[in-house]
This record gives structure tokens, sequence and C-alpha cells, in this order.
């Protein structure tokens, strides 16, 4: 059941209509990470690298990350645990090449289709989560830090009021769940705020990896509402709201998911 | 949507059953309330459905619920409970209009059939024990 609602209500977790919304001061914040609304069997599969199925996908994206001679992302990035250190952190971010924000999936495209002519890659394909989840570990420990110029701040902005929004056939919006009505039981799951901190997960239910925007199209078609299609403007923007909102948060990428 | 206004007089209740349906049938309405992909009711709410395991606690628990309300009172809560409280998370499910984005598959349709509504309907109005 979990599938058919993921998330509801409405206490804007902050600020003003137009700057960006601060990180709330650390003597007050009452955010709390999706991994600490878990039981502890699968808390403990995420904290130990030995159980956490994501580190699979991590070991295929270190992999791939050599694969390729002359045009490797080894050859241009060289050592990832020192070039991509805090690089998940600062997604979805604006970029020059694409002229637009993106997120981190879509950056490591630009290079695997740009730099290494490899064909795009199907959404949500194994390669490119695994690719993401060796990148992610390189964050981990490290606090949420969204860059803050003009295009990401009015990405982020988009987002928010996207996420206050009413949407779908049971008109629920996500800020109804995640800022009104977290922690409390929806059916047989507990709402966690909603922090993208930990992605992309290892979840259960999907039995593999997924994406940060496949958990956002699960709570979409759980409240019966149009899901955009990959990468959409909508979904990138409420990415930028989600890192917005989780600034200054611990990430634990790769994460695990019940 | 035909207007509910017009069913709405005391804005506390829907004195008729909805449009097109036969007198509601408790069994039937239990069954839609127990099918979380159907009436959708216990991922918010309990109520004394034993056999269902896992229950939402978004919402009062439904027992007792057909000594709390009469059953004008119920089909209005249950038709567009948006009427009594407009920042309610309960969806309206005899509504089509003022929703944004709703999925193709779901558009123009409302969540309940109006009989579906008065099967429900029949079913709460059974819960006279409070837990
Ligand atoms: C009806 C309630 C509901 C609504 C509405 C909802 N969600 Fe969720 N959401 C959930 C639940 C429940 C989960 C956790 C499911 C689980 O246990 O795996 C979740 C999970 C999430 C997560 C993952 C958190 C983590 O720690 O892994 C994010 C991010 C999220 N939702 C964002 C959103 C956004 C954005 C929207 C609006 C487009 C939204 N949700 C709408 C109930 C909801
Ligand atoms: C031929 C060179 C080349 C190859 C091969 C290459 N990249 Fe890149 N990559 C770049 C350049 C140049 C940039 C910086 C672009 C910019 O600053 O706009 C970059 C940027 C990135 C970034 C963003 C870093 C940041 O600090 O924001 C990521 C992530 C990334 N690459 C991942 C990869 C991955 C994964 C691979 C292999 C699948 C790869 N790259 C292969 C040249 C390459
Ligand atoms: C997404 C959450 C949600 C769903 C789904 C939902 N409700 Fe509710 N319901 C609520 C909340 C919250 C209230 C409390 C009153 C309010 O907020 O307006 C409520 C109130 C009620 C009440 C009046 C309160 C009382 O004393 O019992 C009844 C009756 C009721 N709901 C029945 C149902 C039935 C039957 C269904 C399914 C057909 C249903 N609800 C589906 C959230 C929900």
């Amino acid at each position: 059941m979990k599938a058919a609602l993921a998330g509801l209500v409405v206490v804007a977790l902050a600020a003003s209509a137009q700057a960006p919304a601060p990180a709330q001061s650390s003597a007050q914040d009452m955010r709390k990470s999706g991994s600490a609304f878990m039981g502890e069997s699968t808390r403990a599969m995420q904290r130990d690298d030995t159980q956490n199925p994501a580190m699979l996908w991590v070991a295929n994206g270190e992999a791939a990350w050599h694969t390729g001679a002359k045009k490797s992302c080894t050859a241009c990035h060289g050592d990832a645990t020192k070039s991509m250190r805090g690089v998940a952190a600062r997604f979805p971010a604006f970029d020059k090449s694409a002229g637009k924000v993106i997120t981190l999936g879509q950056r490591i495209e630009q290079c695997r289709v740009g730099k290494q002519g490899m064909p795009p890659s199907k959404p949500e394909a194994d390669e490119l989560l695994a690719l993401q989840s060796y990148i992610a570990l390189q964050s981990r420990g490290m606090p949420v830090a969204p860059p803050r110029d003009a295009p990401t701040s009015a990405a982020a902005e988009r987002g928010r009021a996207l996420f206050a929004q009413r949407i779908g056939q049971l008109n629920l919006s996500c800020a109804q769940c995640h800022d009104a009505n977290w922690g409390r039981k929806l059916a047989g799951a507990t709402i966690p705020q909603g922090h993208a901190n930990a992605y992309p997960i290892y979840r259960l239910e999907w039995q593999g990896m997924g994406s940060l925007q496949r958990r956002l199209r699960n709570c979409m078609t759980g409240v019966r509402a149009a899901v955009p299609p990959p990468d959409a403007q909508d979904l990138i923007d409420l990415e930028a709201w989600l890192a917005l909102r989780a600034e200054g948060m611990t990430m634990e990428s790769p994460g695990v998911r019940p | 949507m035909l207007a509910l206004a017009s069913h709405a007089h005391a804005f506390d209740g829907i004195p008729n059953p909805l449009p097109g349906a036969t007198a509601g049938d408790p069994q039937r309405g239990r069954a839609i309330v127990a099918d979380r992909h159907v009436g959708l009711c216990l991922l918010c709410h309990s109520a004394p459905i034993t056999e269902e395991r896992f229950q939402g606690d978004l919402a009062p628990s439904l027992a007792g619920a057909g000594s709390r309300w009469t059953i004008p009172q119920l089909r209005l809560r249950i038709a567009d409970s948006s009427r009594l409280n407009p920042a309610t998370i309960m969806p309206s499910y005899y509504r089509t209009e003022g929703l944004t984005r709703v999925a193709p598959a779901h558009a123009g349709k409302t969540i309940l059939s109006a009989q579906q509504i008065e099967d429900v309907v029949a079913y709460l109005a059974t819960l006279k024990d409070t837990p």
C-alpha cells in the first residue's frame, strides 16, 4: 500500500515570499532525516555498508568510473574520492553549458554522452544510478549545500510553490503530508518529513535502487496527480526546493528505505 | 459534477440520497471502506475492521461515527468535507471541480460514485460503538 499514497499538510517550513528560505537555525531545527522514521532493522541496513544493498550499485559505479581508458571518468576527473567530494551535496545546480538548472543525474549524462560518446541512458538505468550512488557516497557526512545563484534560487522558489499546491484527484499537497503530518501513519507507512539527503536510495519495496524523481513520482501517483516525464522542469524545481529545505542537513547517501 | 449546493441545505448535511443512487448497502459499504484502492479511508482513519492490519492515524477513528452523526451529515462529510473545513486533508469523494493536475485516468471522475457513497454512509451509520 505504501505505493498507493506516499505523503500530506501546510506549515510552510520557512520564510518570506521572495528570498529563498534560510535553513532553520540549529537551535530549533526540527528537521529529521527520513532514516529517523524507519524501523531499526532498516536503519541498521543503511548504517552498515556490508548490509546496505545500495553498496552494490556503488561498487558498479566505481567500476564504471574507471572504464573506458582515455575517455574514462578517471581520465578527466582523477580520484573521485577527492574530485567528487561535496559535488552531490550541491545539486541540482545551474549549469552553464546546459543553460539551465540540472540534476546530478543530468550532469553525469552530459559527461557520458558529451565526453564519452555513450548513448543516452534510459531513465532509472542501473548504470546511471550506479554512477550517481558512487558520486553521492563521496558527499556522505557533508552538509546539504545548495548553490545560491539566481537561476537555482528561482528554481527552488518555483519548487516551493509546487510543494504547497494541492494536486491530484485526492487534492493533497506535498506540504500537507510532509510539513503538517510527518510522524503520523498513512496506513502502514510513517510519513517522513520528505528530505532528500539520502538519495539515490535502495528501496526494499522496489527491490532496487531508485532516484529522487522516482520517489516524487510515487508520491504524485499516490494522490492521483498527473506525473511529469523524467527531468521535467517541475521535478527539477521540486528537487531544488527539497535541497534548500534540507540545507545543512547531513548527507546520508546512498540510503535504504522500506 | 452536479452542484452539491442544491443538496447541502443547512450546510451541515445532504438530506437526500445522491442522484441516481438507491438505498445504501452496509456490507458493500464496509468493503469499500476496507479497500485501500477504492475507499482509501484506512490510509488516514482507523475503523473497526480488524482484518485490515495497517490503518492510518491522520484522522479520527471511524468507530462511533454512526452515533456522532446523522445520515445527512455523514453524506456531506464523504461527498465534500471541504464544505465544512476548507483546509481539511480529507478528499472530497463527490467533487470534480476545483482540482489541479489530476492524472488523466482520473480526470473528470469522482473518487466514489453516488451509489458507493450511499453504501459507505449506510455502513458508517452502523458504527454506533466508540472504541
Ligand atoms: C498523502 C501523503 C503524501 C503526499 C501528498 C506526498 N507524500 Fe511524499 N511521502 C509520503 C510517504 C508516506 C513517504 C514515505 C514512504 C515510505 O515509507 O517509503 C513519502 C516519501 C517522500 C520522500 C522521501 C523521503 C525520504 O526520506 O526518503 C520525499 C522526498 C517526498 N515524499 C516528497 C514529496 C513531494 C515533493 C510531494 C508532492 C509532490 C509529496 N511527497 C507528496 C507521503 C506523501
Ligand atoms: C573528456 C573529459 C571528461 C570525461 C571523460 C568526463 N568528464 Fe565529467 N566533467 C568534465 C568537465 C570539463 C567538467 C566541468 C564542466 C563545467 O565546469 O561546466 C565535468 C563535470 C562533471 C561533474 C560536475 C562536477 C561539479 O563539480 O559540479 C560530474 C558529476 C561529472 N563531470 C561526472 C563525470 C562522470 C561520472 C564521468 C564518466 C561517466 C565523467 N564526468 C567523464 C569532463 C569530463
Ligand atoms: C487523506 C486523509 C483522509 C481520507 C483518505 C479520508 N478521510 Fe475522513 N477525515 C480526515 C480528517 C483529517 C478528518 C477530520 C475532520 C477534518 O479534517 O475536516 C476526517 C473526518 C471524517 C469524518 C467525520 C469525523 C468523525 O467523527 O468520524 C468521517 C465520518 C470520515 N472522515 C469518513 C471517511 C471515510 C468513510 C473515508 C473514505 C471513504 C474517509 N473519511 C477518507 C481525513 C481523511
